[in-house]
């Protein structure tokens, strides 16, 4: 025969718990601590480490004219940026974006808008998407510049065709993800048609409309400087794609890294300065992320 | 405690009710077949009632309750309110649901609770934000008006939620297992807030549970509901029970005879339940 464990019964104790005396229930975090909390040091840190670790494979190849070296680099930056140049060839560019970025973004507002009210809208979305979003923006530059000749409006064309698919992609997405209980809470409401999406599936919506903006942004700024790089000027105010394509013809190699490194330096700004604080004063705000 | 200094109305049964159900029939598509969530029920609720919509997963008391909200439109029957057919969602009958993503988290709870007020275009900014603080502190939120829902308790959206449907003076209050999500003491303590609000403010109350504890306690009539699908097995009255009456000799009567009625109906219904598909909503 096997033995049945039994556990053991004991005596019964009934405590006052009086809050403790002299233990201290909040405490402050230490300096380190804090410090190393922000995204910021450490991200600077990485940023120095890759200056450095450039500046030597700079010094190491010691060829200016393939790798030129962070400091040649700066200089060029800065006297870029001093001569002026570099920043009109930039103000032409962020001209150029903005606007095919707000025509990215209104169109792929009404194409999900359409998606949400209507079956057949649904599939005009997910049949387009499909057949657009794999096809490469700077493959329709030709057709481009056929259609609407050389200048801004081609230029518009491809990058609006840059950012539409993708944002409409993740828009929908995230209308898709707005809990069904949260949907029925707004048609009780009386809330039905536009008033429904603005009020309830835009912003049940944002973290995916949020990430669909930055992949356009980023979207949208590689097909300008292909585009730039591919047919140069608009009516003699070329853009960033311009400048670095210039200066690689006449091998001044420090400038045309100078014309990348204000690419990613507006990359940097954008998403550090200009996602990340919508992102604060929404979704961290809200819980609706981390 | 001493005697209310009001006396009770109980008004004469003859009345019109405000809200009746007849031989309504719910059906739901899935990507095969359609299946019939609910078959032939009818009800009444009269102004005041606490009317419990009672019976196990799949009965089809939640999309009777949408039915009643709006949202599904009946295969066959009516539902109608005050003689006026019901058509689509609409103010005068506010849904509290189970699920806490019932608020939207980009609202404080003071604006949660607004957003319904001004969204229906009853009331102008000012006067929302008035009846509003007045709801939070009627469901004891004082203090956090300015709290975004994901910092508060699963207790607390509850009560935001319901002081959200209560600042609409609904018509009718339509509850869909709002307590299922929560613990049991808090569970507990919110049957007894929701008891408390119906003893002051008198609000007519269609109430969904599976739980038969919870039926006997929040409501004063309950519709029994048998599974797969959803047909009327009984129409009870519960008005003598309370909280303080749970786990008297009479309660557990009322209990375990519900019990039977649903026990029963299992057993027959065994062979039908088992082809069926999955549960209904």
């Amino acid at each position: 025969m096997s033995a049945l464990l039994e556990p053991p019964i004991r005596q019964e104790f009934v405590y006052a718990a009086p809050p403790p005396a002299g233990v201290i229930v909040e405490r402050p975090l230490s300096r380190w601590q804090r410090w190393s909390q922000h995204a910021l040091w450490r991200k600077a840190f990485i940023l120095l480490s890759l200056a450095l670790l450039w500046e030597g494979a700079a010094r190491w190849t010691h060829n200016d004219l393939l790798l030129p070296s962070f400091i040649q680099t700066a200089q060029a930056f800065i006297g870029g940026i001093a001569s002026g140049e570099l920043l009109t060839r930039t103000a032409a560019s962020l001209v150029v974006l903005l606007q095919g970025y707000a025509v990215g973004v209104l169109a792929a507002f009404v194409l999900t808008l359409l998606a949400v009210s209507s079956r057949i809208g649904r599939d005009l979305l997910e049949t387009l998407t499909a057949m657009l979003n794999p096809l490469p923006a700077i493959a329709l530059l030709p057709l481009a510049l056929l259609w609407f000749g050389l200048g801004r409006a081609s230029l518009i064309f491809v990058i609006v065709h840059s950012v539409m698919w993708p944002l409409a992609l993740n828009t929908y997405a995230g209308f898709q993800g707005v809990p069904e209980t949260l949907r029925m809470a707004g048609r009780n409401y009386g809330l039905n048609g536009l008033r429904l999406v603005l009020h309830i599936l835009v912003p049940g919506a944002l973290p995916s409309i949020v990430s669909g903006l930055k992949i356009g942004w980023a979207f949208a700024w590689r097909t300008l400087i292909a585009a730039e790089l591919v047919f140069g000027t608009t009516s003699g105010q070329g853009g960033l794609g311009w400048y670095i394509f210039q200066n690689r013809n006449e091998l001044y190699t420090d400038k045309v890294f100078a014309g990348l490194a204000a690419v990613i330096v507006i990359g940097l700004i954008v998403e550090n300065i200009g996602f990340r604080t919508l992102e604060r004063v929404t979704l961290k705000r809200w819980g609706m992320q981390r | 405690m001493n005697a209310p200094a009001f006396h009770l109305v109980r008004p004469p049964i003859a009345l019109e009710p405000l809200l009746s159900v007849k031989h309504v029939s719910l059906e739901y598509r899935t990507e095969q077949r359609t299946v019939r969530a609910t078959h032939d029920v009818s009800f009444d609720v009269f102004r005041g009632d606490r009317f419990v919509l009672l019976g196990p997963s799949g009965c089809g008391k939640s999309s009777l309750l949408k039915a009643v909200a709006g949202f599904v439109a009946p295969r066959a029957g009516s539902i109608a309110m005050q003689g006026q057919p019901i058509h689509q969602p609409g103010p005068d009958r506010v849904v509290v649901f189970q699920e806490f993503d019932q608020l939207p988290p980009w609202k404080t709870v003071l604006e949660n609770v607004m957003f319904p007020l001004l969204a229906s275009k009853r009331l102008d900014k000012q006067a929302a934000r008035e009846r509003a603080h007045h709801w939070i502190a009627k469901v004891g939120l004082a203090g956090f008006e300015d709290a975004h829902p994901h910092t508060l308790s699963g207790g607390m959206k509850q009560r935001v939620a319901i002081a959200r449907a209560l600042a609409m003076q609904p018509e009718v209050l339509l509850m869909d297992e709002p307590f299922a999500a929560l613990d049991a003491l808090t569970r507990r303590k919110m049957q007894e807030e929701l008891s408390r609000l119906w003893e002051e403010l008198r609000f007519t109350l269609v109430f969904v549970t599976h739980s038969i504890e919870e039926a006997l306690v929040v409501g004063n009539r309950i519709l029994l509901l048998s599974p797969h699908p959803g047909r009327v097995r009984a129409e009870l009255n519960s008005h003598q029970f309370g909280l303080h009456s749970a786990g008297s000799a009479e309660f557990q009567a009322a209990s375990s005879r519900i019990h039977g009625l649903l026990f029963d109906e299992e057993t027959t219904a065994a062979p039908q339940a088992a082809s069926a598909q999955r549960e209904a909503v």
